[in-house]
């Protein structure tokens, strides 16, 4: 029954029931201190390059203020369509195969929607973005977490994935290179996943938003092997690569069918992505490359560094193989992932994310991000060795 | 030019004052091989020196011009003779040969307009082999080895973000 006094009550069941993302509590102490330094930023602290800048001032001088096609211009997703061919090995048609959307987030969100019924089952990995489950959740699916572990070198194996595979199974969801664990596959790990997802006829979701930013040699898509183009959808966007998270603009790469059930969501609840950001991300794409490869060695030289330090205070450290996150091992301290990250805070001056606001295994860990300066991590690093020191 | 070798440098240019520690660090290697890489560099002439970036504000009583030398390339040497002899005037702080209407580009460094000025008449366009110069002094700086003077205002980002 209804009770009209309390405003919660207005409140959806399922959206009620959704826990606050665990950053978030965070994200307010940290912002109602002075002079912390933090390393609890998931974003590129390099501004967006001028020329893309530029590009954007151009499209709002000569009046590209209008919507644009839902899909995007078609412009953008050719230009997509061809680099999706030279750098990740699949081929998608700009027509039909390609969407233009508001970040990966909305691109996944579209795509969730769009496969989901009531009660399937998605399987994905943990550690992994804070978005998943709930995103799943939202549509009345199931989210059924598989952990990943360290000695893996944080890669979801597929024994684990037998594990808990049922016949409501439906989607496979894949982020590598891995917020927050920096891990990332082989080819050889891209084929056992493939060789799983079509033996339980699954489709996989993969979240590619940190591909340009690896360390490892570079294989192709997931989605290029043999049998996956069909089930696979590609998400990737300019936030990470190009320095530019507040324009909100990505791509989703899949196959027609998919790619129009997303649009008709997305016709409805966004109609089409803002028309100024897809001018710049043509502009990434044309004329990008080298600022984009600056940029991800400078973030390698940074991995480095920071790994180093890690170990040598006796935080055992993984050695990322892309994004911008170390996710040391922090239990030799004695403390959990939360009382590390809150202490460190409030001893130090010195945020990092608790492992565990991306999934219960994160216990033990915690996240820090090096898009930072090199002068604030390294002054990051050395509070956190005297804390380390200390206790 | 081994790869190492290749890595410094590009850290060297951006910030020389880079301890080689964290040189080390950054490429993922050990800091006596650092040490040992920079000092043969600096041996065989490939890093020839450090400098600073000065803002103007540190450069008072500093005037800068380009100038534009056409010269008579000599039979044997072309052009090296003479821009080598110009060159070695201390005015003279950096020498280019390049292509297109005139020969040298030179960078001058004096104390006032009328110490550029003599030493045009008085060195420069008195050489033999200099057919004509064009001199341009330097009004306001606005980048210089790939850094703005004028700062972008910072934007703060979010503390913690997903
Ligand atoms: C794994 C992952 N997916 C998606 C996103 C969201 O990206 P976008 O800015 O394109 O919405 C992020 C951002 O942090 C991320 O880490």
């Amino acid at each position: 029954m209804k009770d009209s006094k309390s405003p919660h009550n207005w409140i959806a069941k399922h959206i009620a029931a959704l826990p606050k993302s665990g950053i978030r509590d965070f994200f307010e102490l940290v912002s109602s201190m002075d002079g912390v330094i933090s390393l609890g930023i998931g974003e590129p602290d390099f501004v967006t390059p001028w020329h893309i800048r530029e590009a954007t001032i151009y499209a709002l001088n000569t009046g590209y203020t209008s919507y644009t096609s839902n899909l995007g211009d078609l412009r953008l997703r050719k230009e997509v369509s061809k680099y999706a061919a030279a750098n990740f090995g699949i081929t998608y048609n700009p027509e039909d195969e390609c969407i233009i959307t508001v970040g990966v987030s909305e691109g996944l969100d579209l795509l969730l929607r769009a496969v989901l019924n009531p009660g399937d089952e998605v399987l994905y990995h943990e550690p992994c973005y804070v978005s998943y489950a709930p995103g799943i959740r939202m549509t009345h699916a199931v989210p059924i977490p598989v952990q990943t572990y360290e000695k893996y070198d944080f890669v979801l194996q597929v024994e684990h994935l037998e594990e808990k595979v049922t016949p409501r199974s439906k989607v496979l969801l894949l982020n590598y290179p891995n917020n927050p664990t920096g891990a990332g596959l082989t080819l050889e790990d891209k084929r056992k996943l493939a060789e799983f997802a079509i033996k339980h006829d699954l489709l996989v979701i993969s979240d590619e938003i940190y591909e340009e930013l690896n360390y490892i040699p570079r294989s192709h898509s997931i989605a290029s092997l043999p049998g996956m183009h069909e089930r696979c959808v590609v998400l990737n966007g300019f936030s990470k690569a190009y320095a530019m998270t507040g324009y909100r603009i990505a791509y989703a790469l899949g196959n027609a069918a998919i790619i129009d059930a997303m649009m008709k969501i997305h016709q409805y609840s966004m109609l089409c992505a803002s028309s100024i950001a897809q001018a710049a991300a043509i502009e990434a794409l044309k004329h990008g490359a080298s600022q984009r490869e600056e940029m991800r060695q400078e973030y390698e030289q940074r991995r480095n560094l920071i790994v180093k330090r890690f170990n040598q205070m006796g935080l055992n450290c993984f050695m990322p193989r892309g994004a911008f996150y170390v996710f040391p091992r922090i239990s030799a301290s004695g403390m959990s992932s939360h009382e590390f990250a809150t202490r460190l805070l409030h001893e130090k001056k010195v945020a990092v994310v608790p492992g565990t606001a991306f999934g219960s295994c994160g216990e033990g860990f915690v996240r820090c991000s090096y898009a930072t300066s090199m002068q604030d991590i390294e002054i990051a690093l050395q509070r956190i060795g005297e804390f380390i020191g200390h206790c | 030019m081994q790869k190492l070798q290749k890595d410094i440098l590009n850290l060297l240019r951006r910030n020389a004052r880079i301890s080689n520690q964290e040189i080390a660090d950054r490429l993922d290697s050990k800091v006596e091989k650092i040490d040992a890489t920079i000092k043969k560099m600096e041996e065989q002439g490939l890093i020839l020196g450090y400098t600073a970036i000065v803002a103007e504000e540190a450069e008072q009583d500093v005037v800068r011009a380009i100038i534009e030398v056409q010269i008579q390339p000599e039979r044997d040497s072309g052009f090296d003779n003479l821009a080598r002899k110009l060159a070695k005037f201390p005015e003279v702080v950096a020498a280019h040969l390049v292509s297109g209407r005139y020969d040298l580009r030179l960078e001058v460094l004096g104390k006032s307009l009328q110490e550029i000025a003599s030493f045009v008449s008085d060195k420069l366009a008195s050489q033999d082999g200099v057919k004509s110069t064009a001199t341009y002094f330097l009004l306001k700086k606005y980048k210089e080895a790939g850094l703005e003077l004028a700062k972008e205002e910072t934007h703060e980002r979010l503390k913690v973000t997903p």
